[in-house]
């Protein structure tokens, strides 16, 4: 069985006037079926409004099913005494850096997790470290989050989450506030926890440059999946994804209009040394 | 402008006063106060000239640091010393035109100076010498006492080290929201105290906005940390106290018994 296993995932935000009333009803995710194996780097793709960040919200037992059930590492996340340890287990990263650092020194941030859980102390400073050191941001230790730039906020944030030593970390759209340098630098430090320490990632996001290197593609439209597979079984669908409002990479772009207008191009290439390689044979 | 608001500032050497437990500077500075309240004689102000000097020395802080969180508050002072000067009834020292001044008004003036420039002084050695978050820590331990009539100890220390984090992210946000209120034709600079508060409401408006929907997030990536309150949590850096705060207690007991002795003496 997988780390997280959806079935049938259902949640309804509901709109109520000035008495509590019912007004509407909105399905922001609706009936999505997920299965996620442990170390696997997974990505969810989708435009604002797809319920992609309702259904990371439910992951870290932040928002509880309306129908179905969630079950991270085994366990049920609609029961209430299992929440710290899902919490525990699945770490979650969100958008904006600066709301979600609690201290107001690098180090004392990534022991507030730790502390939470209650780590004992020389522990907490061991698992400081080795999370500091994961994210290549150790030297930065004892400066002032409001000093640094974003990306290395971010990676902050991610090794504030590491220091939990969780079984898997989502990142909710870590990178939409970023400067392009900020948002390779998460990737990067994302991939890298997957491959040395085989942490499970969920990557949220809706640049699709950043999904290229996934196991496995997720991408949601109106609170369901509509399309799952192989980042290279995603991207040579092109129409699709237009369809769904995602910006496919330029190179796959290109490599799609120049197969429709005859030449021998395999289907979805991702990156720009695929499309060097195809061309010059 | 915005960037004069230094709350909480920390000057960051390394000298005895920085190493010592908070716990004993926030007793320190709380028998300090009581001290200047309690002397009311030239010995007793010679005593506490002594005290504060010898702690300004040990702390490596520079004097005229200290100094300038006087200028705010010069007005103050002058306003507090003239009404004791002018308003204490008592043996004329002196009479100007209509207005005759004490001897009482003098002294009282005076003291009333020189109490609120060391209280202004003390209390700052204390900001200046403790990082915010040993600060909390401190006053956390400090007012433990107060969980048993359900005083949310815990909760008030993370509010405070959460607040201290958040002063320079406001200020940002001020600044850029005024710029972005200007850039619109918004005016900050009229004259006239009604103009100057109407030009506050487009400045505090998206100001709030954007404070709640912040802490909405704060608390969410809290929780998502597994924050649930101050039960069963751990401390990453505990306070212990040492030989050295040890030391520091009897100093204080001592400089305390002192200037209560001086009192009574004189």
């Amino acid at each position: 069985m997988g780390i997280i296993e959806a079935k049938d995932l259902v949640h309804e935000y509901y709109r109520r006037d000035e008495e509590g009333n019912v007004e509407s009803i909105e399905t922001a995710v609706d009936h999505v079926n997920l299965s996620v194996q442990p170390g696997q780097f997974i990505s969810i793709l989708g435009h604002n409004g797809s319920g992609k960040s309702t259904l990371a919200k439910h992951i870290n037992a932040l928002l509880l099913p309306t129908e179905g059930t969630l079950l991270v590492d085994g366990k049920d996340t609609s029961v209430e005494a299992n929440e710290l340890s899902i919490r525990k287990n699945a770490g979650m990263v969100f958008q904006n850096p600066d709301n979600q650092i609690i201290a107001s020194v690098v180090e004392e941030d990534v022991g507030f997790g730790p502390e939470n859980i209650g780590v004992p102390t020389e522990e907490i400073w061991t698992r400081v470290e080795k999370a500091l050191k994961s994210v290549g941001m150790w030297e930065y230790r004892t400066h002032s989050p409001n000093r640094l730039s974003g990306g290395q906020k971010q990676r902050v944030a991610i090794a504030g989450v590491m220091a939990m030593e969780p079984k898997c970390i989502i990142l909710d759209e870590p990178t939409a506030m970023l400067d392009p340098d900020g948002r390779k630098e998460v990737i990067k430090t994302a991939h890298e926890l997957n491959r040395t320490k085989g942490v499970t990632i969920i990557l949220i996001t809706h640049y699709m440059e950043e999904v290229v290197d996934s196991d496995y593609v997720y991408v949601m439209e109106k609170g369901s999946v509509v399309m799952k597979g192989t980042p290279r079984e995603i991207f040579s669908q092109v129409d699709a994804l237009k369809q769904y409002r995602l910006d496919v990479p330029q190179v796959t772009l290109l490599a799609d209009e120049l197969r429709k207008a005859g030449m021998d191009i395999p289907a979805g290439i991702l990156t720009r040394e695929e499309l060097l390689e195809a061309l010059c044979h | 402008m915005l960037k004069d608001i230094t709350l909480g500032q920390y000057y960051p050497v390394d000298s005895v006063v920085h190493r010592l437990d908070p716990r004993v500077k926030l007793f320190g500075t709380l028998m300090y106060v009581i001290c200047l309240f309690v002397a009311d004689h030239v010995a007793g102000f010679a005593l506490m000239t002594v005290v504060l000097a010898t702690v300004i020395f040990l702390s490596k802080v520079p004097f005229s640091y200290m100094v300038r969180g006087l200028k705010a508050i010069v007005l103050l002072l002058v306003i507090a010393g003239a009404f004791n000067l002018f308003l204490t009834p008592g043996e004329a020292a002196f009479t100007l035109w209509k207005i005759s001044v004490s001897w009482a008004g003098i002294k009282s003036a005076l003291l009333m100076v020189f109490r609120m420039t060391y209280l202004i002084i003390g209390t700052s050695i204390m900001t200046l010498t403790t990082t915010p978050n040993q600060l909390t820590d401190g006053l956390e331990k400090s007012l433990r006492l107060l969980n048993y009539i359900h005083v949310p100890v815990h909760e008030i220390a993370m509010m405070m080290s959460i607040a201290l984090r958040f002063i320079p992210i406001l200020i940002e946000e001020t600044d850029k929201i005024m710029k972005a209120q200007m850039a619109r034709g918004a005016d900050f600079e009229k004259k006239g105290l009604v103009n100057k508060a109407k030009a506050m409401v487009p400045l505090l408006v998206p100001l709030f906005v954007s404070a709640f929907r912040r802490a909405n997030d704060l608390a969410l990536a809290m929780e998502a940390r597994c924050y649930h309150g101050g039960e069963g949590r751990t401390k990453m850096k505990p306070l212990h106290y040492r030989r050295i705060d040890a030391v520091a207690y009897v100093a204080i007991l001592f400089v305390f018994a002192a200037s209560i002795a001086v009192a009574i003496l004189y």
